[in-house]
């Protein structure tokens, strides 16, 4: 859904690439801290007057048909999410608070949104965790393999494999193999997080499967972990897809070099010149891809989270979404802002692991 | 005793988008133990691809014929695998700019020791002692923080000396240096092409120096191939190739070369520009750029004709005769 | 000799078997859909069969939780789902040449600005924002279409700034203003043969994405409204009935049809461009 999306940083990860400004990895994040956090107002500002301008009235939608009609309790709406304020001081309130950890009450489940979030969010950060390995694993391999035997057979099958990937309605790969895993043969447990029945570990991350580890309950763990595998790989059928068709490209790129050439001509078994004198340079436009493809694996859950009745991050979205609650739409995107940042200091981080000469200069 | 390698007739072909085009054209020469011998041309006349046939590291589509018998064994009819436990063990190879051969991400200590360590099965700190010695070899001050370090921390000059002592870690008979020196500064070339010498007498080296550069030849090389459209145009020791040469296309080469007595009015270039990949004219490749093109030139193909002691050239004697 | 010299470079990217199948599928749905009512055996809102009937001879695809038959409504769900992406998909494209000509054309903080948006807009998922553009202007079909337009022109800025900026200093475009030409003049006639392949290739590829993006909206409930026969929506009819296969089922496999062929198409196009272009255009 976002395979325009274009990844930032060079592909030509094996040509000499210049310096990056700001020389020690200290002062780098701290610029990129420094631009995080513009984005992240940035954003707040685009979905709090994207909120203004719609003709959508939240008093509206989340007031019955009665009391829409009583101008008191209208009113007292407004005054208690301060809608009667003007605009601009709505969302220096807002922002002030968020600063302060307050997201506001959510118009459509009456609860404070950081504890909302705070119970969805890890939901589908895990299953995006677990999803975007899968395809890390399975897309790079495959796309090796599609790469080292370009334009025979296998790279053709991998071709088709990968376009059919990115071109598959996510919901209805989600249907189908609902129908498949679970209801026809039974292989994989269905929805939610946990068997029916099951209570939820005690909460120390949100992530079900740390939380039971943590806590030594390994039934728990392992009903977690089952859970996980449905849908996880519903979502990595896009990202493969992507993965894949990155991956050869870059190692295709890091292949023509001249340290390729010599790490043949030392006699070293192909399998170790693929291993670590390709992939390891091919990486550093892959973990940038890989960056992408978490958001797009974000998107995804957003579809698929109804059908396996998986109370994350997009089934919250959608019910703010069509309630036009306010502040759950506001707290959402600042969180999918604060996610696709982190995920880019990571891969950041990880082009310094990586490439030593990020590290050195 | 025979030559370390003897090429005969080595014909490559490689994939163009039109159809397989002929890169190397029968070309033979011999390279004995503890020998430098030089192949010089312009680019595209087939030295690198000769290089390249004789590793087995043609690209995928290319197609060889003839013979590269090398300790007996003909590499040019090896299968994969054994030509794998040739490569980088008996016959090493240096390649152009040190700054691209080596690689950017890995540390010189994984870069030295990783093929010792499969070809001769050393362990971790047995290699690691080996690499250390190497680059005392190659004159790498502090070879002990060296091994530590990147590519990036080196300079030039210091990363193909790191480049050599690679090649040379497995203790190969031969080694193939293809424009060992074109990438890096003039002062600088010198060291590297001294350590060549060096490494030459001390371990009974063979090596292969193929380079465009007759000044590098004349520094190095104990006999000459001059190469043009693919084929041999002269082959000879060295002194006689670069002092009474007998091919018009090497004299062509001797006089674009600057002297440092004579100003720009002694430099005088070829006219015309080498053949392209499939391009090469029929009869003698040289024939359209040559000042002493007789008819005969156009159709017939010169064969090398001994013009003094192990001194051949593929031209015929006449045109040259008195003017040398 | 490079290893880019391969075959498949040279050739034309018609004569590669898989952007004929492509180009093949995509030549059956346009026919599918103008000829929808001779195709279809039945109305697409006609409920005049027995709910949730397997498919038979009688009803191939079967039938769904209205009695409706489900091919018939596949079938005319061409004519909701094609028109609408190619609309949107031409909205998209102009919109983000236009940014993205200006952007590069007159640079500074006009360039600042308008790049800094489509940042914005890239740095979120495209499902939640058009969902949230979607969900405020009012779950129509219209505003589904609008919400994919309003995240899918930043792609369009960007390449076209990137094209813009590194033609903008060619010889050519400057010999063309010392002749005395307005700069719009010669964005317009000089700058357009160079933009217009790539665009049309992104646009190609963007299609796919624009019909998955259009039916997921469509699926959540936030684009086609019944009874509109539309993909996503059928869908969403089969995860409600999903132990009926057939009602789901089908309506994807149209989805995964038409983007698999738009697909096919734009990745051969897309390799039969010059390599840097290219890589701008991955996804």
């Amino acid at each position: 859904m976002n395979s325009a999306k274009q990844p930032r940083g060079s592909t030509g990860a094996g040509r000499r690439r210049p310096a990056r400004p700001g020389g020690p990895l200290l002062w780098f994040l701290g610029r990129r801290l420094v631009a995080a956090a513009l984005l992240c107002v940035g954003i707040t500002l685009v979905a709090f007057v994207l909120t203004q301008l719609v003709p959508g009235d939240p008093a509206a939608a989340n007031l019955g048909q009665r009391a829409i009609g009583d101008p008191e309790v209208v009113a007292a709406f407004r005054a208690k999410y301060g809608l009667d304020q003007p605009v601009p001081v709505q969302y220096l309130t807002y922002i002030g608070n968020v600063l302060q950890g307050n997201f506001g009450l959510s118009q459509q489940s009456h609860r404070p949104v950081a504890q909302d979030l705070a119970e969805y969010v890890p939901a589908t950060i895990e299953l995006a965790l677990f999803a975007i390995v899968l395809s890390l694993l399975v897309g790079v391999a495959l796309g090796v393999v599609a790469a080292v035997n370009r334009d025979r057979w296998p790279d053709q099958v991998l071709r088709v494999v990968s376009l059919g990937g990115v071109s598959m309605p996510t919901f209805w790969v989600a249907l189908v193999a609902f129908y498949l895993l679970f209801f026809k043969f039974g292989l994989l447990p269905g929805g939610g997080r946990l068997d029916p029945g099951m209570s939820p570990p005690p909460y120390a991350t949100g992530f079900y499967t740390l939380d039971a580890a943590l806590a030594g309950q390994w039934d728990v763990l392992s009903s977690a972990a089952g859970h996980l595998v449905l849908p996880s790989l519903v979502l990595a059928v896009y990202t493969v897809g992507m993965l894949m068709r990155f991956t050869r490209a870059s190692v295709l790129e890091i292949l023509g070099n001249d340290y390729v050439r010599a790490a043949r001509a030392k006699g070293l078994p192909e399998r170790v010149v693929i291993l670590r004198h390709v992939l390891r340079p091919a990486m550093v436009a892959i973990i940038t891809v890989a960056g992408v493809a978490f958001g797009s694996l974000l998107s995804g859950a957003v579809l698929v989270e109804n059908i396996f009745s998986w109370p994350g991050l997009g089934q919250y979205a959608y019910r703010s979404a069509v309630n036009l609650d306010l502040p759950g739409i506001m707290g959402v995107s600042i969180v999918v802002a604060a996610v696709y940042i982190l995920i880019n200091l990571l891969v950041d981080l990880l082009y310094g692991v990586i490439d030593p000469r990020i590290r050195l200069t | 005793m025979g030559a370390l390698l003897e090429v005969e007739d080595l014909t490559v072909w490689l994939a163009t988008r039109r159809g397989p085009r002929m890169a190397v054209d029968g070309l033979s020469f011999q390279v004995d133990s503890g020998e430098i011998f030089g192949i010089a041309g312009e680019s595209g006349s087939g030295k690198t691809m000769t290089a390249m046939a004789l590793l087995g590291l043609l690209p995928h589509a290319a197609r060889t014929s003839g013979r590269a018998m090398f300790e007996g064994r003909d590499l040019l009819a090896m299968r994969p695998r054994q030509l794998r436990d040739v490569r980088g063990r008996r016959i090493a190879m240096v390649s152009q700019d040190p700054s691209t051969s080596l690689h950017p991400m890995l540390s010189i200590e994984t870069q030295l020791t990783e093929h010792m360590r499969h070809h001769l099965g050393l362990s971790r700190s047995a290699a690691r002692g080996r690499a250390v010695e190497l680059l005392d070899t190659v004159r790498i001050p502090d070879p002990e923080r060296a091994l530590g370090a990147h590519p990036a921390q080196f300079s030039g000059g210091m990363r193909q000396r790191i480049a050599i002592a690679v090649a040379l870690a497995c203790e190969p008979r031969l080694l193939l240096a293809d424009e060992p020196t074109t990438a890096l500064d003039v002062t600088v070339q010198a060291g590297i092409l001294r350590l060549l010498h060096r490494l030459r007498a001390e371990r009974d080296l063979a090596v292969v120096v193929i380079t465009h550069d007759l000044g590098v030849m004349s520094a190095v090389a104990d006999r000459i191939c001059v190469m043009y459209g693919g084929r041999t145009a002269e082959v000879g020791p060295r002194e006689r190739v670069l002092t009474r040469p007998r091919h018009p296309y090497t004299r062509g080469l001797l006089d674009a070369l600057p002297h440092p007595e004579g100003g720009a009015a002694t430099l005088r270039p070829i006219p015309g520009s080498p053949p392209s990949l499939g391009e090469v004219p029929a009869g003698c490749p040289f024939h359209p750029r040559c000042g002493y093109a007789v008819p005969d030139c156009r159709t017939g193909r010169p064969a090398p004709v001994l013009v003094g002691p192990g001194h051949a050239a593929a031209c015929p004697p006449d045109p040259l005769e008195g003017d040398a | 000799m490079t290893r880019k010299d391969s075959p498949r470079a040279a050739r034309s990217p018609w004569r590669q078997p898989l952007a004929l199948v492509g180009a093949a599928f995509i030549v059956l749905w346009v026919l599918v859909a103008l000829l929808a009512p001779l195709l279809a055996p039945q109305g697409p809102l006609d409920q005049l069969s027995p709910k949730l009937l397997e498919p038979s001879a009688q009803h191939l695809f079967g039938t769904d939780e209205l009695g409706r038959d489900v091919l018939s409504r596949v079938i005319y769900g061409s004519r909701v789902s094609l028109p609408l992406a190619f609309l949107l998909v031409a909205f998209a494209a102009v919109l983000g040449c236009a940014v993205g000509a200006v952007a590069g054309f007159f640079g500074g903080w006009v360039d600042g600005a308008l790049m800094r948006l489509a940042d914005l807009v890239f740095a979120f998922p495209g499902i939640i924002l058009a969902m949230a553009v979607a969900a405020a202007l009012g779950p129509q079909l219209r505003n589904a279409v609008l919400a994919v337009v309003v995240v899918s022109w930043p792609s369009y800025a960007r390449l076209v700034r990137g094209l813009v900026l590194s033609a903008r200093n060619a010889e050519y475009v400057a010999a063309s203003r010392l002749l005395g030409s307005s700069s719009v003049r010669t964005m317009l006639v000089d700058l357009r043969p160079n933009i217009a392949g790539p665009v049309l290739v992104m646009a190609a590829l963007d299609v796919g994405n624009a019909v998955l993006l259009l039916s997921g909206l469509s699926f959540l409930g936030l684009g086609a409204q019944p009874p509109t026969a539309e993909w996503g929506a059928m869908v969403a009819a089969g995860a409600a009935n999903f132990d009926r296969w057939w009602v789901g089922l089908f309506p994807g496999l149209c989805i995964l049809t038409v983007v698999l062929a738009f697909n096919f198409v734009g990745d051969t196009l897309r390799d039969a461009l010059d390599p840097r272009t290219a890589r701008a255009i991955r996804g």
